[in-house]
């Protein structure tokens, strides 16, 4: 089972597959675990899949979370694929996810995770970090914590340092 | 200037914890190059055609003695004695060895130093005029939004993995524009509406490089405390839709152009209308709190010397230049603005030595408030001279090499490192520069030519500035050999433009003769005071042409 960065830094085993986006006229090719399948197909199906908490989405880095704004909390899990680490699209759609379109499950980061984009990852909403393979987890809690508080606003906080350094 | 808080100390010394952490998984092979890469390149860390080399931050040019002293040290220490103001008014150290970088990052720290976001895709040190502050004309102080801009875009999460680099400058001034602003990712230049409300008019997608382009104005006025979200608001856009498929078109000026001025406004537009009210919100306290930082030193009252300056002025010729070319205008009585002039022929643009940078520490607590600021034409400015100390400060300076009174002037070349030293460069640039110095020796023909920016990049990358330039010179490679093109009638003032490009490009060897050329043409068909820019629009290209490629 693959394992998963929590954002403490603890490590879960989880069962989740990422079902990739199926070539033209193949339809999806759904496993026994839990899956994550292309935001849009489950959007196309989503009377079939009403109700189910083994199912859940991701959106690739090109992919606009808008399409899911008003249905994400009927999701157990979301992801967001990072197709390689410095591609930062994937900050962006978290945040929206959280922040504009009220995400309250779990968010997890797919693709290209490293160590040392988790707490850019951690602060912009993500939740669960499925690091890459080769990269060492038992780093992963002091990535996630290189610093003890940023300047901004983000999805961690809403406070920016210079409303904390006025009060 | 700005003093660092508790809160600023821990994260500079989280940050030099990090960096120390990420260099030595890099050098334990734990981190392959590719992965290492923009962390470093972050850190201001190039790898470059010598050895590496360390971009140091200085937020809006602004630098005091003791952050002085310790570069000094650091360049002795940690590299060869040496080291270079660039051309976004930071420092670079051109020798430093990689395992040495978090050691560096440490000494720096203890003087409120870095080198966060010097370089990468990511929001890069926030430029302005060097005469912030000091100088007559201008709106307000932009240096205090500077730091705003700094502390917010400063480890930002969401964008430190932006398509391309991202640059952000402001100006105050409603007659002159120092720094550039027309010409950066974002160009924010300060205004009062009608009400005398403080706020922005927002130039965005300007840039240089190998798509040079003017930035448009995207909103005419952005009240002050809606700065951060109405920024936040441009960067998600450019963060979602900027391509990534080309590094050649994912400056944001693609994406403007692509989408239309006005069709990148309106997705702007949008996305602020979600988060205008967000606590991202400016506050009024939390700007007057960063401005007690940018509060007048303790200025004597003064009269202005003007005769004592006139006697000393009659007395001594050099003098006389020097104080017309290098020392301006400031707002108080009986103070000036001096800018030591860093373009002494045979030493390249920009070039400090430790001793140098001592002596500038030294200077500017003895003249200046223990204050100086790196200007982007990579010269420095001691910004509150008393006008009857500037003889005495006149004297010490010309053995320093500091006083070249060539400020404005051809001679004072804007010219990045070239390559001499740059792994990205075509053409050297430096010995282009000397070699047209040395043509231009003669003082008096040099001031009748009054002000001309002649700005030299050795690659397309445009460190230099050329387009900008109203001579501009550009380094090509041809075949193997390095070659030189040249384009006319740039500015990167209020009236910015992106300059025409001459023709056919020259040898090294010939510089000196078509620079000449070109100056001849101006000389020949100027009307009375009019400077070399206006000649030029006035009469256009193909005189010059004509004269060069006779």
């Amino acid at each position: 089972m693959p394992e998963v960065i929590t954002k403490d830094g603890a490590i879960k085993q989880d069962s989740w597959v990422v079902v990739s986006r199926p070539e033209d006229g193949e339809s999806l090719n759904m496993p026994e675990q839990p899956a994550l399948i292309p935001a849009d197909l489950w959007l196309a199906g989503k009377e079939h899949f009403e109700g189910r908490d083994d199912i859940g989405v991701w959106f690739d880095s090109h992919d606009e979370p808008e399409i899911l704004e008003g249905l994400v909390n009927e999701l157990p899990l979301i992801a967001v694929n990072f197709p390689k680490f410095a591609d930062g699209r994937g900050y962006s759609i978290a945040r929206l996810l959280r922040e504009r379109f009220g995400y309250e499950n779990e968010l997890r980061a797919i693709g290209d995770v490293l160590l040392d984009q988790l707490q850019f990852m951690k602060r912009c909403g993500f939740d669960s970090y499925a690091l890459r393979e080769d990269k060492d987890a038992s780093k992963a809690a002091r990535a996630l914590n290189f610093f003890s508080q940023g300047y901004q606003a983000a999805t961690d906080t809403d406070v920016p340092l210079f409303r904390r350094r006025a009060s | 200037m700005y003093v660092y808080d508790e809160h600023d100390r821990q994260i500079a010394a989280e940050r030099v914890a990090q960096f120390r952490d990420q260099t030595e998984r890099a050098l334990a092979g734990e981190l392959s190059e590719d992965e290492f890469l923009p962390l470093r390149l972050q850190n201001g860390l190039y790898v470059q055609r010598l050895a590496p080399m360390l971009r140091i931050a200085v937020p809006y040019g602004m630098l005091r003695s003791e952050q002085l002293r310790r570069l000094a040290r650091v360049t002795r220490d940690y590299d060869k004695g040496y080291a270079h103001f660039t051309t976004r008014q930071n420092v670079q150290l051109n020798w430093p060895a990689l395992e040495d970088v978090p050691d560096i990052l440490a000494e720096l720290a203890e003087v409120e130093m870095h080198a966060n976001q010097t370089s990468g895709n990511c929001i890069r040190n926030t430029t302005t005029d060097q005469f912030s502050g000091v100088q007559v004309d201008e709106v307000a102080d932009p240096r205090p939004y500077c730091e705003i801009i700094r502390q917010w875009s400063t480890f930002h999460p969401e964008f430190a993995f932006l398509p391309r680099k991202f640059k952000v400058a402001v100006n105050a001034s409603e007659k002159t524009d120092r720094a550039a602003i027309q010409v950066h990712d974002i160009g924010l230049q300060m205004v009062r509406n009608d009400q005398g409300e403080l706020g922005f008019r927002v130039h965005v997608g300007g840039g240089l490089g190998r798509t040079p382009m003017v930035g448009p104005v995207i909103r005419e006025f952005l009240p002050e405390l809606d700065l951060l979200t109405y920024l936040e608001a441009v960067l998600r856009v450019y963060n979602r839709y900027g391509r990534r498929d080309n590094k050649f078109k994912a400056r944001i000026k693609i994406l403007v152009k692509a989408l239309t001025p006005e069709g990148f406004a309106e997705k702007v537009e949008a996305e602020w209308s979600h988060i205008k009210d967000s606590p991202t919100r400016l506050t009024r306290e939390a700007i007057e709190r960063i401005q007690g930082y940018f509060t007048e030193p303790a200025y004597d009252a003064l009269e202005n010397a003007t005769e004592l300056l006139a006697s000393q002025r009659f007395d001594n010729r050099q003098f006389d230049q020097w104080l017309s070319h290098n020392v301006d205008s400031h707002k108080k009585p009986g103070y000036a603005i001096v800018t030591l002039t860093m373009k002494k022929t045979g030493t390249p643009p920009g070039d400090v030595s430790d001793t140098q940078l001592e002596q500038i520490a030294e200077l500017a607590e003895q003249y200046s408030f223990g204050e100086v600021r790196v200007t982007h034409q990579q010269n420095v400015v001691l910004a509150d001279v008393r006008q009857d100390q500037l003889f005495e400060l006149w004297q010490s300076i010309e053995p320093m090499g500091f006083a070249t009174a060539n400020l404005n002037t051809l001679t004072d070349v804007i010219c990045c490192p070239g390559g001499d030293y740059c792994a990205l460069a075509n053409a050297k640039s430096i010995p282009v520069a000397e070699s047209i110095q040395r043509r231009f020796d003669d003082k008096d023909f040099l001031y009748d030519l009054g002000d001309i920016d002649l700005n030299i990049s050795g690659c397309m990358n445009a460190c230099g500035h050329h387009h900008v330039g109203n001579i501009g010179v550009l380094g090509v490679d041809k075949k193997g050999a390095e070659f030189y093109q040249v384009s006319l009638g740039g500015s990167s003032h209020h009236d910015a433009t992106i300059g025409k490009i001459l023709g056919p490009s020259f040898a090294q060897e010939d510089m000196p003769d078509v620079i000449a050329k070109i100056i001849d043409v101006y000389v020949d068909n100027r009307k009375e005071e009019e400077p070399f820019l206006e000649t030029y629009r006035r009469i256009g290209i193909e005189p010059f042409k004509e004269r060069v490629y006779a």
